[in-house]
């Protein structure tokens, strides 16, 4: 267990105190909300399609191990090695010995979440290996010395003049200009050299497929291909997840996961990689890695309930629809995943103690479960977290680490009132006589009053209202 | 690390077999449904790749390799690189003005060629397998005669698309040109200019890959 918890209140206090901060996420999710929207007019389609993409998704949990050794199989055969990490230790060691073989001194890095789960960059620059992220949000969010806030879109808490500013300040001869054409092409001239002289290329993965042992890749930059296709070497990152059975399996994935990222028909480009350069090609790396990822997934799928997590396809629309997320960022989560999916899956993965906090970060309004392009039922998986919270015994890392004497005895007080109608009849009269004299100082009452009004108490129940109506009370 | 493989396999065999998963069959049809009829098609391409700021230049098997070089001539490009040993490549160098564009061929490993590559070379020349008219997507099938750099590194990618092989969908394209049957080293879908969003949503093209596509549509 980590010593030094996140302590999510407290970063969301930071956050919602800051009015930059809050309107570039505003505006952000808005416009996101609304392209998504556009995407799925016809609501046929939406539901027909997403019905088969989480039929996709099911049948790949379904069949999770035979499906993982058929890729494995079929990377093999096509010249792809194949690591398989039990934790994010054994699958940095697993990259710095790949680094080391290759005498690597250079890597450019396209986006990959695993990797930012691994910690990698940190454990390569301790090692004294340079390490670039080449995808122009991930590459400003290294520049800051920061963390992505979105797992989509990494800078979309900084705006323009922040920017412009952070290049100005990082980047040679970077002249002070406010315009987003400007600061790509400065990336570009940046990157560019950095792509040609790189010794590894990393990546992630949006869908490895089983039945022919390829690596599907999208984005919009062009920089995925530079990393998997230019340097000699190309690593890529996946969970134990993202396996699909068959070919046929990836449109379905591919044709939400653009839509309701980002609300882009498609993705500029869809890369699907199935070995490294062959006899007589004249491009592409000469070694290609996959290394699979397990840190906790397995434990996740112990569970019949709480294995619906790993369905995700990662696309970040339940951030984009969130209201809490919206309003403190993705930083206030202090985790490589923020918003809905983060406080699902990172509770359990790096387990409840440290992570407690996370699934109350909600107001289960559902907004999520409507949009998720593979219908994972993100409200009841947060539910179940909570009450894994405060009881020992079941599957979930830490489990019953947030387990509290009071809030049991309250609980259990509540229970009983609500059980007995001589106790429920003293304490409604008791409230509705007393409640407006209580402090709103009192130990629990706080947890409310401290950011909310104390609500005023009727003078009478509802109960005798109804009696002097001539209403029975049964 | 093969004792990580087994006890990874090992437990999810285990936690699967105690709560085994049922899945629903999934049903295509929602995507085969799909369809746009033969002439829908390339208006269909051009429109949604015109969007995100695809150009399109017309010409016919006769003609097209006239209509590239005016092009290039007219934008001022000085280098094509292209794929010598493809009919497309041959075509190409027939009758090519030596006074125009100059014709570099990728005759050689990428290792030979990146520092041409990434900073000499204007515009790259591909070609394509098809398009899809869902998404406006080229499908591109790099080979050993016709490198994967070659439609990435040049500012200017050049794709020459034939109308006789426009597809209603991925789905579509990929099971009737057997794709699962024989995977390439790398196939791509293309649908446009290298693009983000990534500072405060604004759009701006030309960030990693080609900041141009030139879709040159030959036609029958």
């Amino acid at each position: 267990m980590d010593g030094n918890a996140p302590d999510f209140a407290a970063a969301s206090r930071a956050a919602l105190a800051d009015p930059q901060l809050r309107g570039n996420f505003r505006r952000a999710m808005d416009g996101l909300m609304t392209k998504r929207a556009a995407q799925f007019a016809d609501q046929d389609e939406w539901h027909g399609v997403r019905a088969l993409a989480a039929s996709v998704r099911l049948r790949a949990l379904s069949k999770l191990p035979e499906l993982l050794e058929k890729l494995e199989e079929n990377c093999t055969r096509n010249g792809i090695t194949v690591h398989w990490a039990a934790t994010t230790d054994d699958a940095n060691a697993i990259a710095l010995d790949i680094l080391h073989k290759a005498n690597a001194k250079l890597v450019v890095k396209g986006k990959s979440m695993v990797t930012e789960e691994m910690h990698l960059n940190a454990v390569l620059e301790k090692d004294g290996i340079e390490v670039l992220e080449s995808d122009l949000g991930e590459y400003i969010v290294q520049l800051d010395g920061t963390m992505p806030s979105h797992i989509i879109m990494p800078a979309i808490h900084l705006n323009t003049k922040q920017i412009a500013h952070l290049f100005k300040r990082k980047i040679k001869d970077a002249e002070s200009r406010e315009d987003a054409a400007y600061l790509t092409d400065l990336a570009r001239r940046v990157l560019r050299a950095k792509f040609q002289a790189a010794d590894v290329g990393m990546s992630g993965v949006n869908a490895a497929v089983a039945e022919t042992g390829t690596l599907c890749l999208i984005e919009n930059e062009g920089n995925g291909r530079m990393c998997t296709t230019v340097p000699p070497v190309h690593i890529a990152f996946m969970g134990l997840e993202k396996v699909v059975e068959k070919l046929e399996d990836v449109p379905p994935v591919i044709s939400l996961l653009p839509r309701s990222a980002t609300g882009q028909p498609i993705t500029t480009y869809v890369n699907m990689i199935s070995g490294p350069r062959k006899e007589g090609e004249k491009d592409g790396p000469r070694e290609v890695h996959l290394v699979i990822l397990d840190n906790g997934r397995s434990t996740i799928y112990a569970d019949p309930e709480l294995r619906d997590t790993l369905r995700c396809i990662r696309c970040g629309a339940c951030m984009n629809h969130c209201p809490v997320y919206t309003q403190v960022g993705g930083h206030a989560y202090e985790a490589p995943y923020p918003g809905p999916i983060g406080k699902i899956l990172v509770p359990q993965i790096e387990g409840l103690a440290k992570r407690g906090a996370m699934p109350h970060a909600c107001t289960m309004c559902n907004a999520c479960v409507e949009i998720c392009p593979v219908k994972i039922p993100i409200v009841e998986i947060m539910g179940r977290l909570r009450v894994e919270a405060v009881k020992p015994g079941g599957t979930v890392k830490d489990g019953g680490a947030k387990a509290n004497r009071t809030e049991s005895m309250v609980w259990s007080g509540w229970a009983a009132m609500n059980a007995s109608p001589t106790a429920y009849r003293i304490a409604t009269v008791a409230m509705s006589r007393l409640g407006n004299v209580a402090p709103s100082s009192l130990p629990m009452l706080k947890e409310w009053t401290n950011v909310r009004t104390k609500p005023r108490f009727a003078g009478r129940t509802l109960h005798d209202l109804a009696r002097a109506k001539g209403i029975p009370d049964v | 690390m093969s004792d990580a493989r087994n006890s990874i396999l090992t437990t999810l065999r285990r936690t699967r077999d105690a709560h085994p998963l049922t899945s629903p069959a999934s049903d295509f049809a929602p995507i085969e449904a799909k369809q746009w009829a033969a002439d829908e098609r390339l208006p269909r391409i051009r429109r949604l790749m015109e969007a995100v700021h695809t150009e399109f230049l017309d010409a016919t098997e006769a003609d097209w390799p006239a209509v590239l070089r005016e092009f290039l001539v007219r934008e001022g490009v000085g280098s094509l690189m292209y794929a010598p040993a493809t009919a497309a490549g041959k075509r190409l160098v027939e009758g090519w003005d030596a006074a125009s564009t100059t014709l570099i061929p990728y005759d050689r490993p990428l290792e030979d060629l990146k520092p041409q590559l990434f900073e000499s070379i204007e515009a790259g020349l591909t070609t394509t397998r098809g398009a899809i008219a869902e998404t406006g997507s080229l499908i591109l099938w790099p080979t050993a005669d016709e490198p994967r750099t070659l439609s990435l590194v040049p500012h200017i990618h050049v794709a020459i698309l034939r109308t006789d092989a426009l597809y209603d969908t991925f789905l579509q394209a990929m099971r009737e040109q057997g794709w699962a049957q024989a995977m390439p080293t790398n196939v791509l879908l293309v649908s446009g200019p290298s693009k983000t969003a990534d500072i405060e949503q604004t759009l701006a093209y030309g960030v990693h890959g080609p900041k141009r596509l030139i879709v040159l549509v030959v036609h029958p």
